[in-house]
């Protein structure tokens, strides 16, 4: 009796489950009204909550655009806080809709986690900092160094494979988090930090004297950050990758937040009147409306817009666009095209 | 001395002597150093090594602690404003306390959180101080809902139909008493229950529709630092003392099934860290809830931290009862007591007040405890400090945020620590 009754739960609960499932994503999100968003809990530049508890920066950005797109509301967006532990139960448990949290793109997450990274919105590399006293003038000169490294993550590999190839040894100061490595690093307890060069950046612009630490040349990985969605729903996956290849393109073709409503009246280039709905139906293909790029693109701005505002070089961050360029300029940013 | 008290004897003095004030070294502070800090070589040593080093200390923190900067927008001003001289940048507590204290809490519903914070004053004042009136525990008891309502808000509905819910189980006991009262218990249990699963919802939204008053919802999300460190500690210290009383009881019991569910149960929780429960109640409650059902991710850490807690203070209390010896038992029973009057009037007042150390022990483990939730990406203090550091105006900042931190978790464990003292105090009968 009580086997069934308990069997008979699991049933039930697995049917809710189904029919919860067969819900799109889009659905989900436009009944809720909102959209949920996994970000960091803190890391400057790509998220962190202002003095007004509002969630500013670089990733943050992109899922106000997302939900402008959908939801024609740019604040409509409800950032869930995630640590690198959570982040991936929390997408694959339906905890948030889309993790925009700097991660890196790689085989294993795509293809064992089971999730679609819908494209790569900053590419970033590990490098080094050092001290300028120091002298060093290049990673190949670190042989016998002390590194500052966070453990458990990929830069730890990185550096261990990168000092064997190059046939040097290191010494490792294992250290947990950012705030950490920063005590560690200029109390002297390493020579060298490594982290992905955006956090080395912004952790170099904190210093009292950042002239006094220079960042080595060399970057020794691809981290390829990008958005990240559940497999099984290729609408919401459409929707989240060409919402940034919007933003991408709309840099391109010259499309800012500043003369957006002029151009989205119709212009003379039939790209542009395709991506902003003033042509053709794009829209639609995968239930928007024609005007969900103008929206997404308005709520913050085109891609460099985006960029120069969170973690430019007009920021304390000071990023140069490098990689992250348009492909017409160097960089690797290259938006198929809205045809 | 004089010529009426001339010497009669020439040996037999018959005239004191006036005072002397005592010798220097044997008296006032010179005495208590004497004794306390230069009593031997060794002693003389360390004193004068201890005196080094709170120097050294203070001569390193001093400057840093009183060349202090309240009055910038960001880390880069305030060293403007320091100008390359040793400083704190106390700015940061000034621009983003009410981060700290609050969280994302709406600035303008501030007053709710503060007002349950006074009022968790009050309803505590009845409990901790026995002098105060005893009707003022009926407001105790009435504290966790007006707290909750402060708190989150929604329809006022709400907890008043939980409130009923206790209420139809008081009915249900008062008259089933009459009968038997095995079956009063049980109709206290399965009332309440029932009114809860089948009636509450739709009474909430009938009466809603009807009258909606209540205060503006607010989100847990919008929960975050000291805030959320209290709510959960208090709902956890507050919750874990029944429940770990219970257990300590089932675990004594001789009934065979409940013994071993409660040694289970306390075995299986001590046996786990609390970052594994936590971890938990985040990640692995999503797989198997239903895509959707939103259980909120503060009841369900609340949860898990009161059960970690409630499995320790089962043990603190287990202690106590070993401790109590067996002729107190055998008095109850010689009394004619029931169990639970046995318990009531004569075990549990002498097993509490031996664990009183144990139980603040757990207390204040528990509420320190709390900042563990920063591993799952709750942002309590400790997290919104990591926040707070992310935004460009304030990364680099360090020490600042942890003093602040740190001192608003001392007074309160400090609170409670001065608290236990007074009640061991109070309830000495002394058995020395």
């Amino acid at each position: 009796m009580k086997k069934s009754v308990f069997l008979g739960t699991i049933a039930a609960t697995s049917l809710i489950a189904g029919l919860a499932q067969a819900q799109s994503t889009l659905e989900t999100v436009q009944s809720r009204g909102e959209l949920n968003c996994g970000v960091s809990t803190g890391l400057a530049g790509f998220s962190a909550p202002d003095g007004n508890g509002v969630w500013q920066g670089f990733d943050v950005d992109y899922c106000r655009a997302v939900a402008a797109a959908e939801l024609n509301d740019p604040m409509a967006v409800n950032f869930v806080p995630t640590t690198g532990q959570t982040r991936f139960s929390a997408l694959a448990s339906g905890e948030v809709d889309i993790l925009a949290r700097n991660t890196t793109w790689t085989f294993s997450r795509d293809v064992d986690l089971n999730f679609t990274f819908v494209g790569t919105n900053y590419y970033d590399g590990q490098g080094f900092m050092v001290t300028r006293e120091l002298g060093v003038s290049s990673a190949l000169e670190l042989d016998g160094a002390t590194v500052c490294i966070q453990t458990g993550t990929t830069t730890e590999l990185n550096l261990a494979d990168y000092f064997r190839v190059n046939g040097m040894a290191y010494e490792p100061v294992p250290i947990e988090t950012n705030a950490e490595a920063q005590q560690q690093y200029l109390a002297g307890a390493c020579d060298v930090y490594t982290t992905d060069v955006s956090g080395l950046a912004a952790t170099r612009a904190s210093f009292a004297n950042p002239s006094d630490h220079v960042i080595l040349p060399e970057v020794i990985s691809k981290e390829p950050l990008g958005p990240a969605v559940r497999h099984g729903d290729d609408q919401w996956a459409d929707i989240t990758r060409w919402t940034l290849f919007a933003l991408i393109a709309a840099e391109e073709l010259g499309v800012t937040s500043a003369n957006i409503d002029e151009m989205k009246a119709g212009t003379d280039n039939p790209e542009i009147n395709r991506l902003l709905g003033a042509e053709g139906d794009l829209g639609a293909m995968f239930g928007l409306d024609s005007e969900w790029a103008v929206r997404a693109i308005a709520a913050a701005g085109n891609y460099g817009e985006i960029f120069s505002a969170t973690i430019g070089e007009q920021t304390p961050i000071g990023l140069a666009r490098g990689l992250n360029a348009q492909w017409t300029q160097g960089g690797l940013l290259y938006a198929p095209p809205f045809r | 001395m004089s010529d009426t008290h001339a010497q009669t004897v020439a040996y037999v003095r018959e005239s004191m002597l006036p005072e002397k004030p005592a010798p220097i070294a044997e008296k006032g502070a010179v005495k208590w150093l004497r004794e306390n800090l230069f009593s031997g070589w060794l002693n003389t040593v360390l004193t004068v090594i201890s005196l080094l080093a709170i120097w050294y200390l203070l001569s390193a923190i001093g400057p840093w602690l009183l060349n202090t900067v309240w009055n910038a927008q960001s880390l880069r001003e305030c060293r403007e404003v320091l100008d390359g001289a040793s400083g704190a940048c106390f700015a940061v507590i000034r621009d983003r306390w009410h981060q700290l204290l609050f969280g994302f809490y709406p600035p303008q519903h501030y007053w709710r959180p503060v007002l349950s914070l006074i009022l968790l004053f009050v309803a505590l004042a009845p409990v901790l101080f026995s002098q105060l009136p005893r009707k003022l525990l009926g407001f105790s008891a009435f504290y966790p809902f007006v707290a909750y309502h402060l708190l989150w808000g929604g329809s006022v509905w709400l907890p008043i139909s939980v409130i009923l819910g206790f209420a139809l189980g008081y009915v249900a006991y008062r008259i089933l008493a009459r009968i038997a009262p095995l079956v009063a218990i049980t109709g206290a249990i399965v009332v309440p229950v029932l009114w809860w699963v089948l009636f509450a919802g739709e009474f909430t939204a009938a009466l809603t529709s009807v009258a909606p008053i209540g205060l503006e919802f607010v989100r847990s999300d919008r929960f975050g630092g000291f805030l959320i460190s209290l709510v959960i500690g208090v709902t956890g210290i507050s919750l874990s003392l029944p429940i770990g009383i219970l257990l300590a009881l089932g675990r004594q019991s001789d009934m065979v099934f409940l013994k071993s569910v409660c040694v289970m149960v306390i075995e299986f929780i001590r046996g786990v860290p609390l970052i594994t429960l936590l971890f938990t109640a985040s990640l692995l409650l999503n797989y198997f809830l239903p895509p959707g059902t939103a259980f909120d991710l503060i009841l369900r850490v609340i949860i898990m931290v009161t059960l970690f807690a409630s499995a320790y203070m089962a043990e603190v209390i287990r202690g106590g009862l070993a401790a109590l010896p067996k002729g107190q038992y055998e008095a109850a029973d010689a009394l004619g007591l029931d169990y639970w009057k046995a318990q009531r009037l004569i075990i549990m007042p002498q097993a509490l007040k031996i664990s009183i150390p144990g139980i603040v022990n757990t207390f204040i483990g528990l509420f320190k405890d709390t900042t563990l939730v920063v591993f799952i990406g709750l942002l309590d203090p400790i997290g919104l400090s990591n926040a707070i550091r992310a935004d460009t105006n304030w990364n680099g900042i360090y020490w600042e945020l942890f003093i602040f931190i740190g001192a608003l978790f001392f007074i309160f464990c400090f609170g409670m620590s001065r608290y236990s003292m007074y009640l061991e105090r109070k309830l000495k009968t002394d058995h020395r």
